[in-house]
C-alpha cells in the first residue's frame, strides 16, 4: 500500500511532476477565463440577459454550483501559485549571474512570468473584494424590480457603476495586459509540459498561445473601455 | 591576411572555492584565419612569456565532436552562431577593436574548476542513473534483426547528436538540464532496444538531474537555440510525457 502513496510523493517532489502541476492548474484556469469572458460578454446583450446569467449561476445545482466552483478556482490557483512560486525560487539560485547577459529566442512574457502572475494575484484579490464582496460600496442594494413585482440583484447595474471609476479601469487593464502577456508564454508551456507538443504542432501552438491570449484581452477589456469611453449603460444607472 | 586587436574580459578563478573576477586582456594581431580558442592559445603564449598565469580553458577534439570547450562568448555558450561549438568558431567572425567577455558555463551543477574549466561530472552521474541499456556483449548483431522504423530511427539520431557539453544548461535561464536529459533518455526511449528499461530510465534520469541541483525548465527554448547539435525542445515534450507515463505506472505497480 505504501507503493502508491511513495510514487505520488516523488512526483510532486520532481521538477516535471511540478511542473505538471502548474501545468494541469494553469489549464482549468484558462479554460475558466474562456467560460467567464463568455458570461461577461453577455453585459452587450443587455440588463435582463446578464442579470439572467448572473441568477442562474448562484441558483444552479441549488445554489452550490457556484460553491463547488468557487472551492475548486481556489484549489487550482493556490496550487499554481505555491508551485511557481517554489520553482521559481530554485531557478533563482540554481547559478550565480553572468556578469554579461544574454537572451537569445525567449520571448519577454516569459521572462516576466513571475511578475505578470504576482499582479494577476493583486488584481485578483481586487477584483473579488470589488465585484463578489463589494467591499466599501452600495453594490449589493441594486436591484432590479420584476414584471411581477419581485426583485433581484442587479449585476448589470453593478458593472456598469464599477467601471465608471477611472482608476478602477486603469488598474483592469493594466492586469489585463499583464494576463495578455501570461497567457501568451503559459498557454503554449502547458502543450510542452504535458508533452503533446511537437516539431510539426509547434508553430500552430504557439499561434493558439498567441491568439487566444490576444481574444481573451480584447474581451475582457472591452467592457470597462466601453463604459468609459462610449458612455455604454450609463443612462441607465442614473 | 588581416590581423585583428580585441579586447577580451575573462573571468579569472583560482579554485572552486575562490571568488573569482573579471581581467581585462589585449589580445592584438589575431589572425581571422584562427579558430576562437587558437586566439586564446596566442594569447596564452603571450600571458606565459610574461611570466603570467595563462587562461584555462576545457578543450580536446577541436573539431566540434567531444563538448569539452565550454566557454561564454558574450553571454551565449558557444557564441551567438547557431549549430558550432567554441571551438569550430572563428575568428573572422569578430570585427577589429571588438570587445569580447568570456566567461565559464554558469550553473551550480557545474562548479567551476579554474577560469573557464567547469566540473560537468552531474552530466555522467545522470547518464550512469539510467542512460543505458542492458545488453548481452559479445558479437555484433545482425543489422536487419531489429527491425525500427525510419521515423523512429530518425528522431533517436537526432537525440543521440548530444555531445553532453552543457551549453543547453549554461544558456537556460534556470540553468536546467532538462535539454540534455531529455536528448540522452529519448535517444534509447524511441528504439526497440530501449523499451525494456524505459520507465526505470526515465524516474532514474529525471531523479538524478533534480538532486544534482539544475534549475527547472520554463520552456523558453534557449537551450535549443545553442545547442551546437540543434537538438530540438520537442524532446523536452516527449520527456515530460515519458515521465507522467511512468509515474503514473509506478504508482499502480
Amino acid at each position: 500500500m505504501s507503493a502508491p502513496s511513495c510514487s505520488l510523493c516523488a512526483f510532486v517532489k520532481s521538477s516535471i511532476g511540478r511542473k505538471i502541476i502548474v501545468a494541469v492548474t494553469g489549464l482549468a484556469l484558462v479554460l475558466f477565463l474562456a467560460g467567464h469572458l463568455t458570461g461577461n460578454l453577455l453585459i452587450f446583450a443587455g440588463r435582463d440577459a446578464f442579470n439572467d446569467y448572473a441568477q442562474f449561476l448562484h441558483e444552479v445545482f441549488h445554489g452550490a454550483g457556484v460553491w463547488i466552483a468557487r472551492v475548486g478556482l481556489l484549489a487550482c490557483f493556490t496550487a499554481h501559485l505555491w508551485f511557481t512560486i517554489l520553482l521559481t525560487k530554485e531557478n533563482k539560485s540554481s547559478r550565480k549571474k553572468y556578469s554579461h547577459q544574454a537572451t537569445v529566442q525567449a520571448p519577454k512574457s516569459s521572462l516576466i512570468m513571475i511578475w505578470s502572475g504576482l499582479t494577476i494575484l493583486a488584481f485578483i484579490i481586487f477584483h473579488l473584494l470589488h465585484f463578489t464582496v463589494k467591499a466599501g460600496t452600495d453594490y449589493a442594494s441594486f436591484m432590479q424590480v420584476m414584471p411581477d413585482g419581485s426583485e433581484r440583484h442587479d449585476a448589470w447595474k453593478m458593472v456598469i457603476v464599477g467601471f465608471s471609476n477611472p482608476l478602477v479601469v486603469i488598474f483592469y487593464v493594466i492586469a489585463m495586459t499583464l494576463l495578455c502577456s501570461h497567457l501568451s508564454h503559459g498557454v503554449a508551456s502547458i502543450f510542452q509540459t504535458l508533452g503533446l507538443r511537437t516539431k510539426k504542432t509547434a508553430g500552430p501552438i504557439t499561434l493558439l498561445s498567441k491568439a487566444y491570449a490576444v481574444v481573451i484581452y480584447l474581451g475582457f477589456i472591452s467592457i470597462p473601455l466601453a463604459i468609459i469611453l462610449f458612455g455604454f449603460g450609463c443612462e441607465a444607472c442614473k | 591576411m588581416s590581423l585583428l586587436n580585441l579586447t577580451l574580459k575573462v573571468w579569472r578563478q583560482e579554485n572552486a572555492k575562490s571568488e573569482g573576477r573579471i581581467e581585462t586582456y589585449e589580445a592584438k594581431e589575431i589572425p581571422t584565419s584562427a579558430s576562437f580558442l587558437e586566439m586564446i592559445d596566442i594569447v596564452n603564449e603571450r600571458l606565459i612569456q610574461d611570466g603570467e598565469e595563462p587562461i584555462h580553458f576545457d578543450h580536446d577534439c577541436r573539431e566540434g565532436i567531444c563538448g569539452m570547450c565550454s566557454m561564454t562568448i558574450n553571454g551565449v555558450p558557444h557564441s551567438k552562431e547557431r549549430g558550432i561549438t567554441t571551438c569550430q568558431l572563428h575568428m573572422r567572425k569578430f570585427k577589429d577593436g571588438e570587445t569580447i567577455c568570456i566567461e565559464p558555463f554558469r550553473a551550480n551543477a557545474f562548479p567551476v574548476v579554474k577560469d573557464l574549466v567547469t566540473n560537468r561530472s552531474a552530466f555522467d552521474r545522470i547518464i550512469a542513473s539510467g542512460g543505458y541499456i542492458s545488453v548481452r556483449t559479445g558479437s555484433a548483431p545482425d543489422a536487419h534483426a531489429i527491425q525500427i522504423p525510419k521515423a523512429d530511427a530518425d528522431a533517436a539520431f537526432d537525440a543521440a547528436a548530444c555531445i553532453g557539453c552543457g551549453a543547453c544548461v549554461a544558456a537556460c535561464k534556470n540553468a536546467s538540464a532538462m535539454l540534455f536529459v531529455s536528448a540522452k533518455a529519448s535517444h534509447l526511449n524511441h528504439l526497440p532496444q530501449g523499451q525494456s528499461e524505459k520507465d526505470q530510465r526515465v524516474l532514474g534520469m529525471v531523479r538524478q538531474m533534480d538532486e544534482e541541483g539544475f534549475g527547472n525548465c520554463t520552456n523558453q527554448f534557449e537551450c535549443e537555440a545553442v545547442c551546437p547539435k540543434e537538438i530540438s525542445a520537442s524532446h523536452i515534450a516527449k520527456l515530460n510525457r515519458d515521465y507522467l507515463a511512468a509515474s503514473a505506472r509506478d504508482s499502480v505497480s
